[in-house]
């Protein structure tokens, strides 16, 4: 069970503190309710573009991580297709820091022209790294287009090419910033070696200056019920062919999101699943194998995902997939197989909990999902899935006309 | 009026008082040490049990790392299949992980469980069998897996620059080979297993919440097993260096990045030098806010990062620099990096930015002291190495009074371009 607190400074900026006396340390998580799918289809990659923005400048202070450091501080932060997310941690003593520097970003930007034109290289070497020079680099790149039709969930957050990272310009900059990094659209969660007290009088301080903004009202095209199966073969300069196949699953808040995320454990949580059992120990068809999901808050995906062993032909792996995937949907699992993919979610969230860093962020996802407290009855969200439930919903997902396959293969 | 052009009032970390958690320990009846880090909130724990099993030990390429991987692929009682599905059925984590001089096995799990599962981890250190089959899947997938990792360009530049710096025959040095792994057979990895884990030099490390009795659990289930405290009869490795110093590769005629690494040979913890050069290494580019970075991805936008640091070995170590940058930077970054080794070893670096560099290394060393598997993790690193708790008490000492002279006159000791291999592969 997490602990914590709660209150809304009048410009709408929810704040949840954690107290943790056992640390030595404080976390400060801003969590900005913007991600890759709030992206112009035109624009794509700026929120995450922007997210290195934030650590150009800000209005009044003209570096954000010198006096971080200098406080004795790290800090780090990600972009999903979902959310952006800031976080950082520093000796509680300092914490008084952090608050300065996140308030004075969210107040304003400096808006450099020299950062916004390095910070364009970088994302564009960043781009390069992972998904150009790397074989395999653009499998996703080419699942998401396929997958998906409308919902802005068909590009990655990097971006769906260079051109629109590289075309940026400081007025587009300066538009998303004042259209969804207003204290209305973030959530403050400030956790560790810190008192409730403490917190109000410093967020009261820092962040009840700033202008509210304008609350985002997300309006994204509904990705509409796939009717047909699709398919999409390529060939790379890679060595081994490889296979991807997706299935349209639940968003995050619905029933259907844990029987999914179980499932996917049956098939491929660890060396005991039932994918690397069958396809890469006892039939060979296989090197690697997985299946999972992104925990995407929309309607996402389900997916498995392998490379073939040399020899073995596509046909063959892709039809032993589907054998796997059949069997899921013809028979009930035995109830030691549910209670084993429930016991190793409980390991996870055990383990997820340890670090104070951890359980800001699931505090602040929490909240974005609508009520913090939800972390604490995860669990029991697992708990009550049943073996007519997954049964149910592997008939559900697992239907040809829901799924899309990429064949990526070895040029010969 | 709130003045935001005017910083908070901060504590410096480099007034704190850092104390390093003692950790308990203990021997089973077997002589077999235990170090153990009793603490946290959540109901885990983990047990780690290192072998003196390391690829230091390797008669022929690739055993030592074959014999880790599969140690819990069969016992005479379970197949691999039985004992995966044992412990992911309690939600636990059995790692294995094959180092230098060491190999472990590591086991995460609920505190509740830790009973459960104790006795089949005796069972695979005592009764592993080594199947053919396994064998043969394992080589297949590995050979598999090294053909995708040869057309990466840092893969490729990681290997030889380790080749560079001690030579490929040494345990260091060495990398795979597909051919490499035709010669492997279940014979050699049973006298391996034979040797260096069934009887071989152990010591257990674990921490968390552990469950009450848990001194007698692990004595019941490995106490009594021909474990050794002894350390295993000293094998000496030449290094042999490289005499090219400046290598290009293209691996990939269409790649977009080059992945650079400049390096050279450094000596182990045990030196004097070793923990003031930490210090002028972090200046230099061992956090986000170094010279390295502010310059080549801040201001030049080169490369998504670049980084400096210290290789973790016990008797030797390097100092590398590692990036991917633009296929048309590259040159450009390595002038860039070898600017910054000038600076550093003509001006003696300002106190303000010294000062960061010191409350931001005594600020991530609270934040690594926090939590029971980081203090064990750090405990474990001082015995592995031959060191105490003297090392971080001495390294917090260092970290507050290197004097700027020290650094430059370091940097000019260590920071020579002509001393370091620089390679690019593209």
């Amino acid at each position: 069970m997490i602990q914590f607190d709660r209150f809304v400074l009048d410009n709408g900026l929810r704040v949840l503190v954690h107290e943790d006396p056992s640390t030595p340390m404080a976390v400060v998580n801003v969590m900005y309710d913007v991600g890759a799918r709030d992206e112009d289809p035109a624009q794509t990659g700026f929120a995450h573009l922007f997210e290195h923005l934030m650590f150009g400048g800000s209005i009044n202070i003209k570096d954000y991580d010198e006096p971080l450091q200098r406080a004795g501080g790290e800090n780090n932060a990600y972009t999903t297709n979902d959310l952006t997310n800031y976080y950082c941690q520093l000796p509680a003593q300092n914490i008084e820091t952090a608050f300065w520097l996140e308030s004075d970003r969210m107040l304003s930007l400096a808006f450099g022209e020299k950062s916004l034109a390095t910070q364009r290289k970088v994302v564009c070497e960043e781009f390069k790294e992972h998904y150009i020079n790397k074989p395999y680099g653009d499998v996703w790149h080419k699942m998401r287009s396929l997958a998906y039709t409308v919902h802005p969930y068909r590009w990655m957050t990097i971006g769906k090419e260079l051109s629109h990272v590289e075309n940026a310009k400081i007025d587009d900059v300066k538009n998303f910033f004042f259209k969804h990094y207003r204290p209305v659209n973030a959530i403050l969660v400030v956790a560790g070696n810190v008192k409730l007290e403490q917190v109000k009088r410093l967020a009261e301080k820092w962040f009840g200056p700033i202008e509210m903004g304008k609350k985002y009202e997300r309006q994204l095209p509904v990705e509409p019920l796939q009717t047909e199966a699709r398919k999409l073969e390529v060939e790379a300069n890679v060595p081994l062919d490889a296979f991807v196949k997706t299935w349209h699953m639940d968003a995050r808040l619905s029933p259907g999101y844990y029987a999914a995320d179980l499932l996917t454990e049956i098939l491929g949580g660890g060396a005991a699943s039932r994918l690397y059992q069958t396809l890469v120990k006892e039939k060979q068809y296989f090197s690697s194998i997985d299946c999972y999901h992104f925990g995407s808050l929309d309607a996402g995906l389900v997916a498995v995902d392998g490379k073939l062993v040399k020899g073995v032909s596509m046909d063959t792996a892709v039809k032993a997939v589907d054998e796997e995937i059949e069997k899921l949907k013809a028979s009930k699992i035995e109830a030691k197989e549910l209670q084993k993919v429930i016991n190793r979610t409980e390991s996870v969230i055990a383990f997820e909990d340890m670090s104070v860093m951890s359980r800001a962020s699931s505090i602040a996802l929490y909240e974005l999902l609508g009520d913090a407290s939800m972390m604490n009855t995860e669990f029991q969200k697992y708990q009550a899935i049943t073996i007519d439930s997954i049964h149910d919903y592997a008939n559900k997902i697992f239907a040809n006309n829901n799924s899309n396959t990429l064949l990526y293969h070895a040029q010969s | 009026m709130l003045d935001r052009k005017v910083t908070p009032t901060i504590e410096e970390a480099v007034h704190f008082d850092l104390q390093l958690k003692n950790c308990d320990r203990f021997t089973l009846d077997n002589k077999v040490p235990v170090y153990a880090m009793i603490a946290g909130a959540q109901d885990v724990v983990m047990v780690e049990w290192v072998f003196d099993a390391g690829n230091w030990y390797d008669k022929q390429p690739m055993v030592a790392a074959t014999t880790n991987f599969l140690i819990k692929n069969g016992t005479t009682t379970k197949t691999a299949y039985q004992i995966n599905d044992f412990f992911e059925f309690h939600g636990a984590y059995l790692n294995r992980s094959c180092y230098n001089e060491t190999a472990s096995l590591t086991l995460h799990c609920l505190s509740k469980h830790l009973e459960t599962l104790l006795p089949v981890v005796r069972e695979i250190i005592e009764t592993s069998i080594f199947p053919e089959q396994e064998l043969g899947i394992y080589i297949q997938n590995q050979k598999q897996r090294l053909s995708v990792n040869l057309q990466k360009c840092d893969f490729i530049a990681n290997r030889l620059i380790d080749e560079y710096l001690f030579g490929i025959n040494h345990p260091y040095g060495t990398y795979s080979n597909a051919k490499d792994y035709d010669t492997l057979n279940t014979d050699v990895i049973k006298a391996f297993y034979k040797e260096y884990y069934l009887n071989g030099c152990c010591k257990i490390f674990v921490a968390g919440k552990m469950p009450t009795g848990y001194e007698s659990m692990l004595n019941k289930a490995f106490g009594t097993l021909p474990l050794r405290a002894e350390p295993n009869a000293v094998v000496e490795h030449p290094i042999v260096t490289a005499s090219q110093k400046k290598v290009e590769i293209i691996n990939d005629e269409n790649g977009v990045q080059g992945a650079i690494r400049m390096a050279r040979p450094f000596p182990n913890r045990h030196h004097p030098d070793f923990q003031k050069a930490h210090v002028l290494n972090t200046l230099f580019g061992g956090f986000f806010g170094s010279r390295l970075m502010s310059n080549i991805r801040e201001d030049k936008g080169y490369t998504y990062g670049i980084h400096s640091y210290f290789q973790n070995h016990v008797h030797a170590s390097a100092w590398m620099i590692s990036t991917e940058a633009g296929r048309d930077v590259c040159a450009a970054t390595i002038a860039e990096v070898i600017k910054e080794m000038e600076i550093l070893r003509n001006e003696p670096v300002d106190r303000e930015e010294l000062d960061l560099v010191r409350n931001y290394m005594i600020g991530s060393l609270l934040g690594d002291l926090d939590g029971p598997f980081q203090l064990i993790g750090r405990w474990k690193n001082y015995v592995l190495n031959g060191l105490d708790e003297n090392y971080f008490y001495k390294s917090i000492e260092t970290i507050k009074s290197v004097t700027p002279q020290e650094l430059q006159s370091l940097a000019n000791t260590y920071l020579q371009p002509d001393d370091f291999y620089e390679l690019v592969v593209i």
